[in-house]
């Protein structure tokens, strides 16, 4: 997409996310950043071999993951941010319209009907965040090996192992996403976004 | 153009179906059961990925979950490289002769090859690995273990490994100074140019870049065991494991 040179300023621009929104996805992302870069130099053997330091990168990996719901939980105290995730919890049957039309490949924009958050956005804001509990789940069974029965560690592993490279997919999509639509970027960034992108994008969103 | 969602939009707070919460409950659940379906979902997958992993020119599925293969740890942060020039194994403690040996003097040694499975204590297996060196009952015996020793220390060139057997474990037939592993010479990842394989325990008591073997009076923990590890890591009886004995 190429520069707006002529991009409305923040007059005629449209608040899209409140400072506190911004500060839970921007921590949010950076403990996920730490997280998949140590479970990267843990996991892939090239990688492995340059890093080394093992007890140490096992170490940060365990609490970059621990800390992983904190800046959404200290988000609750906002009142915006609790909109916000209201707006993600609640499908109405515009929904089902941009899914179906989603499944279809059908990228027409009168297919897709959005609020503040599309069907897609949703269904992604949902599923990371129990995601990434299980993640929690399955490693807090991993760090306190001796807390839990003998099975279900190797059991945890394994999903933790499976999900882990699904999240690495799912992440790369998100990211690959929002790379191709600088409007969206800038709304996370400053929080407004320009009234014709949200139209165009957003056709039901009343801000 | 789309005015008949419109109202089901700004209310959509208290009205529209808590799906997002609904997706989250059940990525949750799933991600349970995955955990209590895992012994059998385990056994499927790896059985596939081994048939997948032989026939795959990429090496792609050695990176995928139970792919097949070995993993890299190291708990340094660089380990030195060792040739047949630099290399030197040292035998010391409560011993009659102590002495060194180069990689040449090992090699001239009688050398045993043994086909085991490798278990590591996070789960991953590789079946079937060759590995070839010299007993280190011989070297023990060559050097004369004194009365009173108990125990014997490994020591590694990355400088911070150890690891330690009782003398009557480091005495079994299946404990071997390997030299070679897949019926090549051990390269560096793999804990090159000599490590330890001790066939019947967890694969990080196999210590890699071995170069002190330390006779000593009782078993001190090594490297992992000060972290949490049983010292005593037979496979399937120790760490809260019951995979499947690899002798």
């Amino acid at each position: 997409m190429s520069l707006r040179l002529d991009a409305p300023g923040p007059a005629t621009g449209v608040r899209r996310f409140g400072h506190a929104s911004r500060w839970v996805h921007r921590t949010t992302a950076a403990l996920m950043g730490v997280c998949v870069v140590t479970a990267a130099c843990l996991y892939i053997p090239q990688l492995a071999e340059l890093v080394g330091r093992r007890e140490l990168v096992v170490r940060i990996h365990e609490w970059a993951g621990l800390a992983l719901p904190v800046p959404v939980l200290a988000g609750l105290a906002s009142r915006a941010f609790r909109a916000d995730l209201g707006f993600l919890n609640r499908f109405g049957p515009h929904d089902r319209v941009w899914l179906r039309a989603a499944l279809r490949r059908d990228k027409r924009r009168a297919s897709r009907p959005a609020g503040k958050f599309n069907a897609g956005q949703k269904i992604y804001a949902a599923w990371i965040a129990g995601a990434t509990l299980v993640m929690i789940g399955t490693g807090l069974l991993m760090w306190f090996t001796h807390l839990t029965p003998l099975v279900w560690r190797t059991s945890a592993t394994f999903v933790h192992d499976w999900l882990a490279l699904t999240i690495g997919i799912v992440l790369a999509g998100h990211i690959g996403m929002a790379l191709g639509d600088s409007e969206a970027r800038r709304g996370m960034r400053t929080g407004s976004v320009s009234r014709e992108w949200a139209e165009r994008e957003h056709s039901l969103w009343r801000p | 153009m789309f005015d008949k969602y419109v109202n089901s939009e700004h209310p959509e707070e208290q009205r529209g179906k808590p799906i997002g919460r609904r997706v989250l409950l059940g990525t949750l659940g799933l991600g349970a059961l995955g955990v209590v379906t895992a012994p059998t979902l385990q056994r499927g997958l790896e059985s596939f990925l081994a048939g997948a992993s032989d026939k795959d020119p990429t090496g792609l599925t050695d990176l995928l979950p139970n792919g097949g293969g070995f993993r890299y740890y190291s708990v340094t942060s660089s380990v030195p490289r060792k040739n047949a020039d630099t290399y030197r194994l040292t035998v010391d403690g409560l011993v009659d002769h102590p002495g060194t040996y180069t990689l040449a003097e090992l090699r001239a040694l009688p050398q045993t090859r043994m086909v085991r499975d490798v278990q590591c204590v996070t789960g991953w297996r590789v079946p079937g690995t060759p590995f070839e060196g010299v007993r280190l009952s011989r070297l023990l015996d060559a050097a004369g273990v004194r009365e009173g020793a108990g125990a014997v220390r490994f020591t590694c060139f990355d400088g911070a490994y150890s690891e330690s057997l009782t003398l009557d474990q480091a005495r079994r037939a299946d404990v071997l100074v390997a030299l070679r592993m897949q019926d090549k010479d051990l390269g560096h990842a793999h804990g090159g140019p000599v490590r330890l394989y001790v066939a019947p325990m967890y694969f990080y008591k196999s210590a890699k870049w071995l170069s002190g073997i330390t006779v000593t009076k009782d078993v001190r923990p090594g490297y992992w065991e000060e972290r949490g590890y049983d010292v005593d890591a037979w496979v399937g009886r120790s760490n809260g494991r019951d995979d499947e004995p690899t002798t």
